[in-house]
C-alpha cells in the first residue's frame, strides 16, 4: 500500500489514457476494418478484458489492503463463474438441442 | 469499533470494522458479477433472434453510444481522482471531483434514457423480439446501477459536508468509489458485447 503522499495521481492518468486508447481500438477494429466476425470479436473481446483488468488494478487497487488475497480470489472466482454462466448457456442453447 | 485502530494506513483502512466493510463489499461485487453474467448470457443467447423486427443495424446509434462510453469512462477516472485527493486529506478537492464524476454520471444516464426513448420511438420496445427483451434488461439493469449509484453518491456528498473525513466517511466515500469504477467495468462488455458486436454481425 502506498503511504507517501505523491503530488500527482499519474497512475490515475495514465490508466484513463489507456482505457480511452483501447475504447477506440476496439471500436475502430469493430467498425473500420473488414476482418472477419471471429477475429474481430477475438481482439475486441481480448481488448475488453484487458481494460477491465486496468480499471480493477489501477483505479480500484483490488491487490491492496490486508485483505487483498481475499479479495483477488473472491473476484476471480466471480469471473469463472460468470465465464461458466455465459459460455454454458450459449452452448447449451445453440448446440444442446441436436442430441 | 475503536478496537484494532492502525493510523499508518489509510484513513479508510483504519479501524477493524472499516477493514470488514470493505471486503464485504468486495464480495458484494463478487455477486454483482455473476448477475450481470446472468444477463450477459440470457443476450448471448437471444441476440439474434430478431422476431421480424429490427435488427442491431436498424436502431443503434453509435456515435451517441460512443459519447457514453467517453462520458462513463472519464467519470471512472474522476472518481479515482476524488479518492486520491480523499488519500491526500484534500476535503475540498474530494467533493469537488465526486461533484464533478455525478454530473458526468447523470449525463450519461440523460444519453440513455433518451436512446431507450429513441429505440422504442422506432418500434423497437422490449415486446419487439427475444434480442430487444434481453438487450433491454441488459442495459436496464446497468442504468438502474448507475441511478442507484448517483443517489448513493449525494447522500455520501451531504455526509461529507456534515461530517467531513472521518475514519467513518472515508471508509464509505471509498466504498462508493469501488461501486462506480464497478459499474464502469459492466460498461467496458455491454460497449463491447451488445453494441461493437451488434454492429458487426
Amino acid at each position: 500500500m502506498d503511504k507517501k503522499m505523491k503530488r500527482y495521481p499519474i497512475g490515475h492518468v495514465v490508466g484513463f489514457l489507456s482505457s480511452l486508447l483501447l475504447t477506440f481500438v476496439a471500436a475502430g477494429i469493430a467498425l473500420r476494418t473488414s476482418l472477419s466476425f471471429h477475429t474481430i470479436m477475438l481482439l475486441i473481446g481480448g481488448l475488453a478484458l484487458v481494460q477491465a483488468a486496468l480499471q480493477l488494478f489501477m483505479f480500484m487497487h483490488v491487490n491492496e489492503g490486508e485483505d487483498r488475497k481475499t479479495q483477488v480470489i473472491n473476484i476471480a472466482y466471480g469471473l469463472i463463474v460468470a465465464v461458466i454462466i455465459v459460455a454454458g448457456s450459449i452452448w447449451v442453447m445453440s448446440f444442446g438441442h441436436h442430441h | 469499533m475503536s478496537a484494532n485502530v492502525n493510523t499508518s494506513l489509510p484513513l479508510e483502512y483504519q479501524t477493524e470494522q472499516s477493514r470488514m466493510n470493505i471486503l464485504g463489499f468486495w464480495i458484494f461485487l463478487g455477486a454483482e458479477i455473476v448477475l450481470f453474467a446472468t444477463l450477459f448470457g440470457v443476450y448471448g443467447v437471444l441476440y439474434e433472434r430478431y422476431a421480424g423486427g429490427p435488427t442491431h443495424q436498424d436502431i443503434i446509434m453509435m456515435r451517441e453510444v460512443m459519447i457514453q462510453t467517453i462520458l462513463l469512462l472519464t467519470s471512472s477516472f474522476t472518481c479515482g481522482l476524488a479518492i486520491f485527493e480523499m488519500r491526500r486529506n484534500n476535503l475540498k478537492g474530494l467533493i469537488t471531483w465526486l461533484i464533478i464524476t455525478l454530473l458526468l454520471g447523470v449525463g450519461f444516464l440523460f444519453m440513455e434514457v433518451n436512446e431507450f426513448l429513441h429505440y422504442i420511438h422506432e418500434g423497437a420496445t422490449m415486446q419487439t423480439s427475444a434480442f430487444l427483451s434481453s438487450f433491454f434488461v441488459l442495459l436496464g439493469t446497468h442504468g438502474l446501477h448507475v441511478t442507484v449509484g448517483i443517489g448513493w453518491a449525494i447522500l455520501i456528498i451531504i455526509q461529507l459536508l456534515q461530517r467531513g473525513l472521518t475514519p467513518v466517511t472515508a471508509r464509505k466515500t471509498f466504498i462508493i468509489g469501488l461501486y462506480w469504477h464497478f459499474l464502469d467495468v459492466v460498461w467496458i462488455f455491454i460497449f463491447t458485447f451488445v453494441y461493437l458486436k451488434g454492429m458487426v454481425a
